[in-house]
């Protein structure tokens, strides 16, 4: 029996691996006496893959049967691929196992559509439930809201599920056509508007009457695919911005494109643009805790960001009207907007200036990046660094001072030349904007 | 001058307790077992006294509250060298200022000990991460670990608000004591014999290798090869973790 379930796991996770979300955090599920699990505001990475990504919940397929052919995905129909499908017990004793194991924060469950999108939906919010009413388990459950399922169905997702999930997939509604003719911009946004609107009203009733259910508490995301279709990095932001602002998302997942199809309808890239993704989440970051707007990330002049340079870089150097900026006087919003100066740091610089001025040394304890900042920086010393500011030599300098790394493009002589280049997290910590391991060229 | 004491978290306040009465400062504090007596040194050894200890903490907690007392007793948990009188001076500091010293940064006491803080909580956060549970035979969820810092005492709570319907225990291996919980409450124990750092096969539940393995191959499957990046990987997952870590093992 053992062996069944493990060749449909092999199979079942395998095909849900490209789905780059991976979060557990978000959510406040409080466990029962007699419960099993807990979903706390701090997600939980329980091990991490040989690429380097989050392992926290459970995330597969409830089958990769599927009725459409999306170029991008791999479980396309016309993808000859081997075919599995689990029963709803099969998902839940999975769970409940690697749950009590610690193995996991919980369950990610999304599927290929067999037979009609209700029925696919069903059968998802069916798991979730036997796990919430028969197994009292409250760690945390992701579902896939699929696009074209009913509303009745979607608002029962709701109510068992921490979060759930649209998938966009593709940046612009014309590119999509073009890779998945069988869907549309229109169905997607169908649930996503429902679930917005029934998650600010479960909040707002929430507030006066307490008994008011859970409904998806850690709100909903969407995947954007990048590098597929022609779409800048000024597009993605762009619709990514809306997202936040209008759908209200948690999380805009950014997932580089790997060549998994040969399929004629998609570029044949020879490795995952795995900088740009990078780059991507780094200018979500700045939209999401950094008080950002995506004019000041991307404009027409620059439609794309640089890759060579964090995008909060970029932005310093293309406005030195508003550098230096002097630590000891500054708002914690302008704070924020120094290179080199993550949120952590800039909420110790407030807290520590109010016993003294706060001198070089200092800051540098404090763990502000002082390679990346002294360009843009006033401390008590007195001692910015006045280049007369030229945005190009600020750049030669950052770029090419300090470790250099070998050459990305070189081949590595013991190293598969065809694997791509290890890079860095395709999720970086907000610390991560002004991290010194960013590889600068 | 320089105080001896039992190695205890009491232990440590009743030194700090006697160097404020004594109007004396410390110069070192060392557990007595770990003393090595120098030339013209003659140590005071200080006998843990609990009130002495609460008072302590009640003195430190008005001026820098309950995230005062936090930051002292994870640090202690650390066991580092040197970390009492690092700890010695934070109370000192915090007593004789006027106002709550514990955000002040400029002081490098002060940003030390968040420093080792923010270590010994990302220590908590990978005990709560690489923790696995094996079942046993009578229904028992054990988990061995051997940390870096005496963590257990901060990271069992989280276990107890996520498992209260299982019976589980968490042994440090290398400290030799556990975390054990019995669906009602928690209780500090200690093996009779020393725990290797695996459980031996015949403990274990029937099932329990058949979970073990279908992780293992999730674990495999969820890898995207064409992103392999080990230096991340291992940043992560540090090789001292693996022996517990069952998607790490061979085979």
């Amino acid at each position: 029996m053992n062996n069944r379930i493990q060749e449909k796991l092999e199979i079942l996770a395998d095909a849900a691996k490209y789905d780059v979300s991976c979060s557990s955090s978000g959510s406040k599920r409080k466990n029962t006496k007699d419960g099993l699990g807990n979903a706390t505001g701090m997600g939980i990475c329980h091990t991490y893959t040989q690429d380097g990504r989050c392992v926290s919940l459970l995330k597969i397929l409830l089958t990769n049967h599927c009725i459409f052919d999306c170029a991008y995905c791999v479980s396309r129909r016309s993808n000859d691929v081997k075919r599995a499908a689990f029963t709803v017990q099969e998902v839940v004793d999975l769970t409940i196992n690697f749950y009590k194991r610690n193995y996991i924060e919980g369950l990610f469950l999304s599927s290929g559509i067999f037979k009609d999108v209700d029925y696919t939906m069903e059968r998802l919010v069916r798991i979730a439930k036997r796990l919430r009413l028969e197994h009292k388990f409250n760690g945390y459950i992701h579902l896939k809201a699929i696009p074209g399922a009913s509303d009745e169905l979607i608002h029962e997702a709701g109510l068992y599920a921490d979060r759930l999930s649209v998938n966009l997939e593709i940046p612009s509604e014309m590119s999509l056509k073009k890779v998945a003719p069988e869907k549309d911009y229109a169905s997607a946004y169908k649930p996503m508007n429902y679930l917005s609107e029934t998650i600010t009203g479960h909040k707002e009733e929430k507030k006066t009457i307490r008994s008011t259910p859970n409904f998806a508490p850690a709100g909903q995301s969407t995947q954007l695919v990048i590098g597929a279709t022609p779409e800048t990095d000024k597009n993605i932001l762009e619709l990514a911005g809306d997202l936040y602002q209008e759908q209200k998302l948690k999380r805009v997942y950014y997932s580089g494109y790997i060549p998994i199809s040969d399929d004629h309808r998609l570029p044949a890239l020879r490795e995952a643009p795995l900088r740009r993704e990078n780059r991507l989440y780094q200018a979500d970051w700045l939209l999401r805790f950094y008080g950002f707007k995506v004019d000041e990330i991307v404009d027409d002049e620059n439609p794309h960001l640089d890759p060579e340079l964090d995008p909060k870089m970029g932005y310093a150097l293309r406005h030195p009207e508003h550098f230096p900026i002097d630590v000891n006087k500054a708002d914690y919003e302008w704070i924020l907007r120094i290179p080199g100066v993550g949120v952590k740091s800039a909420k110790k610089i407030i807290n520590a200036r109010r016993f003294g001025q706060l001198r070089r040394e200092h800051l540098k304890k404090i763990g502000v990046i002082w390679k990346r900042a002294k360009y843009f920086i006033i401390s008590a010393d007195r001692d910015f660094i006045n280049l007369g500011f030229n945005p190009e030599v600020i750049r030669q300098q950052i770029l090419y001072t300090g470790k250099r790394k070998k050459d990305p493009n070189q081949l590595d002589l013991f190293g598969n030349p065809l694997a791509p280049i290890p890079l860095i997290p395709t999720t970086p910590p907000p610390a991560g904007l002004s991290s010194p391991k960013i590889r600068t060229a | 001058m320089i105080f001896c004491y039992d190695g205890s978290w009491n232990g440590l306040l009743s030194v700090i307790f006697e160097s404020f009465r004594l109007q004396t400062h410390a110069t070192k504090i060392v557990p007595t077992e770990v003393f090595q007596p120098g030339l013209f040194e003659a140590p005071i050894t200080i006998a843990t006294d609990e009130g002495h200890a609460k008072r302590v903490l009640k003195g430190v907690e008005k001026k820098c509250g309950k995230n005062g007392v936090d930051l002292i007793y994870q640090c202690f948990l650390s066991e580092l060298p040197e970390i009492e009188i690092k700890i010695y001076h934070f109370v000192r500091t915090a007593m004789s200022a006027t106002e709550n010293v514990l955000h002040n940064y400029r002081d490098e006491t002060v940003l030390a000990l968040h420093k080792i803080k923010k270590m010994i909580g990302r220590e908590v956060h990978r005990m709560h991460a690489f923790v696995r549970f094996q079942e046993t035979k009578d229904g028992m969820l054990v988990a061995l670990i051997n940390p870096d810092f005496n963590v257990l005492p901060l990271s069992g709570k989280h276990f107890v608000d996520r498992y209260p319907a299982l019976h589980w225990l968490i042994y440090d291996t290398k400290r030799h004591y556990g975390w054990h919980y019995d669906q009602h409450q928690s209780r500090f124990i200690t093996l009779t014999e020393r725990q290797h750092e695996y459980l031996a096969a015949d403990l274990l539940t029937d099932s329990e290798t058949d979970y073990q393995a279908l992780w293992q191959s999730y674990f495999k499957k969820t890898d995207i090869p064409e992103r392999r990046n080990m230096k991340l990987h291992l940043q992560h997952v540090p090789k001292r973790y693996w022996k517990f870590l069952v998607e790490k093992w061979e085979g």
